[in-house]
């Protein structure tokens, strides 16, 4: 052995005689290999469940835009014509009032068309198939104001949710039959009014700032009604839940003695937060509206249901995050003579906010996200008919929340419903993704106090 | 600038008893703790002089910090911890149903192993005790409040032009002065000193060492060291602890010299520990 070491360079043919100087680090041994491999395999597991979950978010995300922007465009026709106060007159004097305005509406179209050089023949029935019936909106707007009688006033109408099918593609001529929603000739006049400009797509505010319309008018739901509701709902929720959720994990962390009945409540927080979203509902039914006579289908009554919801998850993060602030702070203000509260409220919980404000967003969010327990309270889509009127209205009249708005369009029989329930969804993603940006602006906020 | 005015209690000693030092601050007469089952300290008799600095050695898990945490009641925040024997500072029981034990720490301040600064500026550290206790009425109260405090910690020169800094933006040993002029700030009478030096580098260690030695004029201090080098460096009197027992009490001199007890002996020359 000692030869081996002595001799100057050894030649390669030599070099098998190395072990003696103990093993090459050039040469990876069984083992290493081996583990080597199970962490190459290890990282590609890792990278192919990112690659999986980035590609459902990716389909998930294409088919909600994709499906969901055409609720967010309407198509209006667009007609401008005049009408004379002998007109008005004369319509408001008639048995069947809306038709005489109809019939003005159609003389105006006509007109317009002749105006652009476009011929098509249409008669009144073809019009009601693409407009509905256009009459009432017309008399009620000239009641409204009578000071624009005389003088041209343009009108956007909605079309049907037909004819709205037909100018984003999803009724096409092949796929139409003839009934009395809409003939196939009609879409010969649908191409006419859109060659002489007068059928147009708009975006559709409505449905942003609107309220749901009946079954058979798709076009005119908004979701903005609904959104108020859920605003009012977050409102409660955030305003129980927080301060409720923080002073029980405060108490339950700093305060309560360390014995069997803290362990019994501590473990029925954690079921709490298991208990699935109906049965809050069916709770908050019968205590909230049945037992204490709250209002039904108010915002006030969603919120105490979602704050009960919510209430496990923001105690369970807060406490966690009080746990995570080092006891070295709060010796440190004990130590001094600060008391318990002291110390909690001027040392650990400022440390300890971003943790809770990240729990509570999440609470939040599944608050806002929740159908269930809405629909069993009576917050249903359709009770969404109208904006309250005042703040304290807000609270207690009958209102609906996003996502049972969605549910119930989904459950609608015309297509142009699902459309607007995608469309929903899209607005109740930026809701919530601007919920999440300002909890995010309030941590920063925190945590710059080192 | 005008210094503090020092607690009562405190100005008629430095008429007669510095160099005497054998005014009792802390008698404390049969001490038992207990964590739940475990008997921790056991029968401890310790008489601690006011103006000087008493330090307790001892291998670890003897007892010794728990001890020193009895002293200003630090181990009421554990749960399964209790305390029987009587505990007298000044005469008066810190262990009687009437004490609040929120008051007794701000006369007793403590000093942690660790340096723990507040999250807060330097100032706020400093005066965030003054502010509890209603020590300040106005802001420049607090200011000479603060300022005077840093300085008798010997940190003002180095952070008087960042106050508004951060206190954990400090090196260790900086942290750790900042954390004594914090306790200093409330006018304590007695410090106690959890091995303050135990995180700390020789300089930084020499500096704590020599702030100890010069705030023994003012403050009753208690220490609690690893090091025996420290304890003979910074103490008056030493106190061995050994499984429990308060094995030994004596003037430092003859702790180290001269110790009478087998035990002592064979701690402090290295045959265990």
């Amino acid at each position: 052995m000692t030869e081996t070491t002595l001799s100057p360079a050894p030649s390669s043919a030599e070099t098998p005689a190395a072990p003696a100087k103990g093993k090459s680090l050039y040469a990876l041994d069984k083992l290493t290999q081996k583990r080597n491999a199970s962490e190459t395999r290890f990282k590609a597991y890792g990278i192919t469940a990112i690659l999986i979950g980035l590609f459902f978010l990716v389909v998930l995300a294409v088919s909600i835009i994709s499906e969901g922007t055409p609720a967010f465009t309407r198509t209006v026709v667009e007609v401008e014509f005049a009408v004379s106060q002998e007109q008005f007159d004369d319509a408001e004097k008639q048995l069947f009032k809306t038709r005489a305005y109809e019939n003005l509406f159609i003389s105006g179209l006509k007109q317009q068309l002749d105006e652009s050089g476009v011929t098509v023949p249409f008669d009144e029935a073809a019009i009601e198939r693409l407009l509905g019936k256009p009459g009432n909106t017309i008399r009620s707007f000239f009641r409204e104001n009578p000071d624009q009688i005389g003088q041209p006033v343009g009108f956007e109408l909605a079309a049907s949710s037909r004819v709205d099918g037909y100018m984003n593609g999803r009724v096409t001529r092949d796929n139409i039959v003839d009934s009395r929603f809409l003939m196939k000739s009609d879409l010969d006049i649908a191409d006419a009014l859109v060659e002489a400009g007068i059928i147009k797509t708009a975006f559709n505010w409505n449905f942003i700032t609107g309220a749901d319309s009946g079954v058979d008018n798709p076009g005119g739901a908004g979701i903005g009604a609904s959104a108020v509701g859920s605003f009012f709902m977050m409102l409660v929720v955030l305003f129980l839940s927080l301060p409720i959720g923080v002073a029980a994990s405060i108490y339950l962390e700093e305060f309560a003695p360390q014995n069997r009945i803290t362990d019994m409540i501590e473990v029925n927080i954690s079921n709490l937060a298991a208990v699935p979203s109906i049965v809050f509902g069916i709770l908050g039914l019968a205590v909230f509206i049945q037992f204490m006579h709250l209002p039904q289908s108010a915002p006030l009554v969603g919120g105490l249901v979602l704050t009960l919801m919510t209430l496990p998850t923001i105690i369970i993060s807060t406490r966690a995050s009080l746990k995570a602030v080092p006891p070295s702070i709060r010796d440190a203000a004990l130590g001094i003579g600060a008391s318990k509260m002291q110390a909690i409220f001027h040392h650990v919980l400022p440390l300890a906010m971003p943790g809770i404000l990240t729990g509570t967003i999440i609470g939040l969010a599944q608050a806002l996200g929740e159908t269930a327990p809405l629909l069993l309270i009576g917050m249903v889509g359709f009770v969404a008919r109208g904006y309250p009127d005042g703040l304290i209205a807000g609270f207690t009249e009958p209102n609906s929340a996003m996502p049972a708005q969605i549910y119930t369009w989904a459950a609608r029989a015309d297509y142009a419903f699902y459309e607007k329930a995608w469309g929903g969804i899209i607005v109740l993603l930026v809701f919530l993704l601007s919920m999440n940006i300002l909890a995010i602006i309030l941590r920063r906020r925190f945590e710059r106090r080192w | 600038m005008v210094r503090k005015p020092l607690p009562m209690n405190e100005m008629p000693n430095t008429v007669e008893k510095v160099t005497d030092m054998t005014e009792t601050k802390i008698a404390a007469r049969k001490v038992q703790v207990y964590y739940g089952d475990t008997h921790a300290i056991q029968d401890v008799d310790i008489d601690i002089q006011a103006k000087a600095v008493t330090a307790f050695i001892g291998p670890s898990g003897c007892g010794k910090s728990t001890f020193l945490r009895t002293l200003n009641r630090m181990n009421d925040t554990i749960d399964v911890c209790r305390v029987e024997g009587d505990i007298k500072i000044d005469g008066e029981d810190i262990y009687d149903p009437k004490v609040d034990p929120v008051q007794l720490r701000a006369k007793v301040g403590m000093v942690f192993q660790k340096p723990n600064p507040f999250p807060k500026s330097i100032y706020d550290n400093v005066a965030y005790g003054p502010r509890i206790h209603g020590l300040a009425s106005k802001k420049a109260e607090l200011d000479e409040i603060v300022a005077s405090s840093l300085q008798k910690a010997g940190l003002w020169n180095e952070v008087k032009d960042r106050l508004d800094g951060p206190g954990t933006g400090l090196s260790g040993g900086q942290q750790q002065r900042l954390c004594i002029a914090r306790a200093i700030a409330v006018s304590p009478e007695v410090i106690l000193m959890d091995e303050p030096c135990s995180a700390l580098d020789p300089i930084a260690t020499a500096k704590v060492e020599e702030l100890i030695d010069e705030l023994r004029e003012n403050y009753t201090i208690v220490i609690v060291t690893h090091s025996m080098q420290q304890a003979a460096r910074v103490s008056q009197q030493t106190a061995f602890f050994h499984l429990g027992i308060l094995v030994e009490l004596g003037a430092t001199q003859d702790i180290f010299t001269n110790p009478q007890d087998k035990r002592t002996q064979d701690y402090i020359t290295g045959r265990f520990g």
